[in-house]
């Protein structure tokens, strides 16, 4: 066991990537489940229907990144089709109660995500190990990611106050 | 997962194997750290009332150590379940070890949406195999990371 945040091998820095490209696939998976479930809902809230339209954009586009980072690494692949097919399963049976409960869940996607992208940018800086990708581009990559995400919690609050 | 958090979880399974206090010298050695850092971060624990160190016996968590340990498990649990069962990983132990510091409670909280634990968690965890009793360990992925350690 090792204490202490550090990252020091492209084996645990893929690992940590693929855990980000999950995280990323539930925000998605959600997003596009309750999106389909404001299709059926009485009265369309078009703020909500864009908001989630836009998270389930920039998730797909974070994992895309997220990916070719990985590509650069020297590590096994995951099957991402098995992931995606078993997160959109643990959602197909959950229905949102209401609006709130929507952007309540969006908001804590969206906390985990910055969370998780915080701390990885943390025990990277924390070590001084290198990578077979370039470490600027990698930790440049991963702040602009942050800071999305960052905006995605600033929308999803603002919308909730609006309500 | 944070280094106090790391501290009380290894605290509370020592004090489950040894059936008593756990002595400095064996918390040292599962967190691959100096008996010096060990005995610098038990003070801390204990200025925060979450564990009593007794000299010539060792240290034992308080009622609220022992509510953060458990809290701690679980989080290692999700983390080793999630590695196991979803990403399909053998050595799913070593790898959660190198993992466990960077991965934060809320972030297990959410990987904890995809994956199937067990009521009986963290009870579930067996502090002999370090792994949750109801995840298949197999011989050969032991062995390796037995040698790993």
């Amino acid at each position: 066991m090792s204490v202490g945040h550090r990252v020091t091998s492209d084996h645990q820095l893929a690992r940590l990537l693929q855990i980000g490209i999950v995280l990323e696939e539930v925000v998605e998976a959600r997003s596009y489940h309750h999106y389909q479930s404001l299709e059926d809902a009485p009265t369309l809230d078009p703020d909500i229907e864009t908001l989630l339209e836009h998270a389930a954009e920039e998730s797909a586009e974070h994992r895309k990144r997220l990916e070719g980072l990985i590509e650069g690494l020297d590590a096994e692949s995951i099957p991402f089709e098995e992931i995606k097919t078993l997160v959109e399963a643990r959602y197909g049976g959950t229905e949102p109660e209401d609006f709130d409960d929507i952007l309540y869940d969006q908001l804590c996607n969206e906390e985990t995500a910055y969370k998780f992208y915080d701390d990885l940018i943390g025990a990277l800086r924390a070590s001084d190990a290198t990578f077979g990708i370039d470490r600027g581009h990698l930790i440049d990559t991963l702040v602009e990611i942050r800071e999305e995400e960052a905006e995605g919690v600033e929308e999803v609050t603002k919308l909730m106050n609006t309500r | 997962m944070n280094t106090a958090d790391q501290y009380v979880k290894a605290i509370y399974l020592l004090q489950q194997m040894e059936n008593g206090p756990a002595s400095t010298g064996a918390l040292a050695d599962r967190l691959d750290v100096s008996p010096a850092s060990a005995n610098e971060m038990i003070g801390k624990l204990e200025s925060r009332g979450l564990a009593e160190h007794e000299k010539y016996k060792g240290v034992t968590l308080t009622d609220e150590g022992i509510v953060r340990a458990r809290d701690a498990l679980q989080t290692y649990c999700i983390i080793e379940r999630f590695l196991a069962n979803v990403l399909s990983v053998s050595e799913f132990r070593t790898e959660a070890r190198e993992l466990e510091p960077v991965i934060d409670d809320l972030v297990a909280e959410r990987l904890d949406t995809i994956i199937d634990r067990n009521d009986d968690c963290p009870d579930c965890f067996d502090p002999e195999t370090d792994a949750c009793c109801h995840l298949e360990i197999s011989t050969e992925s032991a062995e390796t990371e037995q040698s790993a350690d």
